[in-house]
């Protein structure tokens, strides 16, 4: 077993913090896994990255030019990341910051107005947990669980009155379940 | 015939800091002047078994045999740099860099501006005896305008290679520098002026007073075609008057100082 | 011990302070400067030595004074800056002085750029500060590894009063993972009877690179080079994937070792009977393991992220017994791991190439590319 996971957005979205927490569960769920932030080529046009790597045996290429799923957290990231997840992988799209369709057919698309979500929750931050959670629901790879303890391990102390709400975030994002792949 | 009793008296003796051996110093050269210096005031300070020496790149590159303590020896400029790792990890040692003006002015002036600028509670000894020594006299950043070099044959040329660089006024500039004074060795009492300065520059770093470093203008009879004497009196005429003899920073805390 | 999750640069400054780190000086650069920032905190923290320098000059001389002492000493830096630190390391080599350096990898020549390169291989492994020397020099490819690496390079390097430089690149250096990390030791600071720390109680010493007299100095390059003999014959380490039933192979270290793991699984995946030999000591090298593998291989596939460095040992090493092909990204570029996939297919689809060098075989496919 091994999923890819590339978390894209703007600097200021908490794409790497997504990316992180996803590894801390990981790593808490005795799975192997590398977290690698936008670095090198990768730090061309406009948008920041994480790659995460969680697999079940010991991880070769840390970077991954097919992967199993996508969080487009803007429109750069989409137009970058959309042609790249592997077939019958997973896309999750914010839609609040994206004015077009998917294009793709043969994978999962869950498109979730992560920004509209996270502001009737009362914070904008939230925007990347809306879109984890969403992640979560659409690929087998951790329970939502997994990632609650990280977030409350691995967060910082003066933040912890901000867990009822990242978890609540989390769980609007899981209801937004793809269509079955239609092709 | 009266019994006459003998009483010897010693007078002059070489000072435990100094190994017993001969120096390949030229003739007329002040580097062992400047050496006995800072092994009686290593004597008088008892300190001989507390401070490590570093030599650096130049005729002074062989000092770590002259002097009776433990030494290490540097890459070229490099000195304060290397003193630096020795004090940071070993604080309650005495570190003394001995450089020349080529090692020290030229291509070690990055790390001595660094040092200083840091107050390392190091101390330097710097001779500056107007040209690059050991490689034959060639022009060195303390070279006089119009004084004539192996590589500056027609006289320093300050259009072309600038001028010379007093470098005790430039670092007691910074204020991490707490002793920083400009002596001579070109007669008996400046020699004396020179040696209460070397003591004084030791009390700075045994007092935790930050940098310290003594400029002593030096001979090179050799290298500038002169009689040892001749070359006393060039200290004198030309030197002296282009690198005042003077104190250009003192923290006040050592005129306190008994010793 | 719980794992940990640490970025390169972090866990390997915590490594070093772990294995009793007296003092560390360097100097900021991208991509290592983690590293740095960290051990600004952690080592007064502890009541040990941190010095920002005022350049890699400074630093690798700081290190090397301080060295002189006995103390456990480490800087770090990345490419340009390691080019700046050769002076020092050549001395400290000829002083035989017990040092860590970190070298973390980015593109070039010159300034380049902070992405992941493996360009230093030649400078590191094959000198590049003047005079006959041998760095130790251990390449990890994952954060558990760097970390292991330099817990004991500073054992390695006082057992042999050697240099061990611990070699990684700009992604490992970024990269996240978790890991074990060891046992803390006190600062250490040593006695040994070479070391120049105040002659209290003893005749004095001094420690100098300099031998003037010819003799003389041969006779400590011999010593060098018999200490030497014995780092090569006690101290290679590497390892090996899939090579049991193995018909070829892919040699890769660090970073573009770990990406052609994927590649080889990908082809194993395709019925391809290839494995990996993943050199983790680049000096000394794993020469007579190589060597013998080749002898039963068809063929070995060199990947690095630079024009073929590595690839001129490997080819020294095998002696023209197999075919040996190479393929390389430069200039801060990462390998991905299809592209080294595709090369596998070639390597073992095509008849093999038994014209010029595997370095203009690749240029001639890939050069036209920019």
């Amino acid at each position: 077993m091994q999923k890819e996971i590339i978390i894209a957005g703007f600097g200021g979205q908490g794409v790497l913090f997504a990316g992180q927490l996803l590894t801390y569960a990981a790593m808490d769920q005795g799975l192997q896994v590398t977290w690698i932030p936008s670095y090198g080529p990768e730090m061309r046009g406009g948008t920041a990255n994480c790659t995460v790597v969680i697999s079940d045996d010991e991880i070769g290429s840390p970077m991954v030019s097919r992967p199993t799923a996508v969080i487009a957290m803007n429109l750069p990231s989409l137009d970058k990341y959309e042609d790249k997840v592997k077939d019958g992988g997973v896309l999750v799209v914010n839609q609040s910051m994206v004015d077009r369709e998917v294009k793709r057919t043969d994978i999962k698309v869950a498109t979730v107005p992560a920004n509209s979500i996270a502001e009737e929750l009362g914070d904008k931050r939230m925007t990347n947990m809306v879109l984890l959670g969403a992640l979560l629901a659409n690929l087998d790879i951790l329970p939502v669980e997994a990632v609650e303890k990280a977030l409350r391990d691995h967060l910082p102390e003066r933040h912890h009155k901000l867990l009822p709400m990242n978890k609540e975030a989390m769980q609007r994002g899981g209801t937004y379940v793809a269509a079955a792949i239609s092709a | 015939m009266e019994n006459v009793t003998m009483q010897e008296q010693l007078v002059y003796d070489r000072p435990e800091s100094m190994a017993s051996v001969q120096t390949h110093y030229c003739p007329g050269c002040t580097h062992g002047v400047a050496h006995r210096l800072v092994a009686e005031v290593i004597d008088e300070m008892g300190i001989k078994d507390n401070t490590i020496g570093v030599a650096s790149v130049g005729c002074s590159v062989f000092a770590y045999n002259y002097f009776d303590f433990d030494f290490v020896q540097a890459p070229h400029g490099r000195a304060p740099a290397m003193a630096t790792g020795i004090k940071r990890v070993l604080p309650q040692r005495f570190v003394m860099t001995y450089q020349g003006d080529g090692d020290l002015a030229s291509i070690g002036m990055g790390e001595i501006v660094a040092a200083a600028a840091r107050g390392e509670n190091i101390t330097v000894i710097f001779l500056n005896n107007a040209n690059y020594g050991m490689t034959g006299g060639q022009m060195a950043p303390t070279t006089l305008p119009g004084q004539k070099t192996s590589s500056s044959p027609g006289g320093r040329d300050v259009e072309v290679a600038g001028f010379p660089i007093r470098t005790a006024e430039m670092l007691a500039t910074l204020d991490g520098a707490g002793y920083v004074v400009r002596r001579s060795m070109h007669d008996p009492k400046n020699v004396r002026m020179a040696k209460k300065a070397i003591r004084l520059a030791f009390e700075t770093q045994k007092n935790g007073l930050g940098f310290s470093l003594v400029e002593l203008l030096s001979t090179c009879p050799t290298n500038w075609g002169m009689t040892p004497v001749q070359a006393l009196k060039w200290v004198e005429d030309a030197m002296v008057p282009y690198y005042p003899i003077g104190d250009y920073k003192v923290n006040p805390a050592l005129k306190e100082l008994k010793f | 011990m719980a794992k940990e999750l640490m970025k390169g640069n972090v866990a390997i400054a915590e490594a070093a302070v772990r294995a009793g780190l007296n003092a560390y000086f360097g100097y900021p650069i991208t991509p290592q400067t983690e590293l740095l920032e960290y051990l600004s905190a952690r080592m007064p923290e502890l009541g040990r030595t941190f010095l920002q320098a005022e350049s890699e000059l400074g630093a690798v001389n700081m290190v090397y004074g301080a060295a002189c002492t006995g103390a456990r000493v480490m800087s770090s830096s990345s490419s340009p800056g390691t080019s700046l630190m050769m002076e020092g390391i050549s001395y400290i080599a000829g002083t035989e002085l017990p040092v860590v350096i970190v070298d973390v990898m980015r593109g070039g020549p010159g300034l380049g750029n902070i992405a992941p390169a493996q360009a230093d291989y030649n400078q590191i492994v094959h000198g590049g500060g003047h005079g006959d020397y041998h760095p130790i020099v251990l390449a990890p490819a994952n954060i558990q590894e760097a970390i292991d690496l330099t817990y004991g390079a500073f054992d390695l390097a006082e057992k042999y009063r050697s240099i061990v430089v611990i070699l990684a690149d700009g992604s490992l250096g970024q990269m996240m993972e978790p890991a074990e990390l060891p046992e803390m030791k006190e600062a250490i600071m040593r006695t040994p009877d070479w070391a120049t720390y105040g002659s209290a109680g003893r005749e004095r010493r001094f420690l100098s690179s300099i031998y003037l007299d010819p003799p003389q100095q041969e006779k400590t390059n011999f010593r060098l080079e018999r200490r030497w003999q014995e780092i090569k014959a006690k101290e290679v380490q590497y390892k090996e994937y899939f090579l049991d039933d193995a018909e070829y192979a892919v040699v890769g270290f660090g970073t573009s070792g770990r990406i052609a793991l994927s590649a080889v699984r990908a082809a194993r995946a395709k019925g391809i009977k290839i494995g990996l030999f993943r050199p983790v000591s680049l000096a000394p090298y794993p020469e007579k393991e190589l060597y013998e593998l080749s002898k039963r291989l068809k063929g070995l596939l060199v990947v690095e992220m630079n024009a073929g460095q590595m690839l001129e040992d490997v080819l020294n090493i095998t002696r023209s017994q197999i075919p040996v092909e190479f393929y390389g990204r430069m200039g801060g570029i990462l390998p991905m791991p299809e592209e080294i996939e595709a090369e596998i297919d070639r390597m073992v689809n095509e008849s093999a190439a038994s014209d010029g060098h595997p370095r203009d075989r690749w240029l001639a496919r890939f050069g036209k590319m920019n």
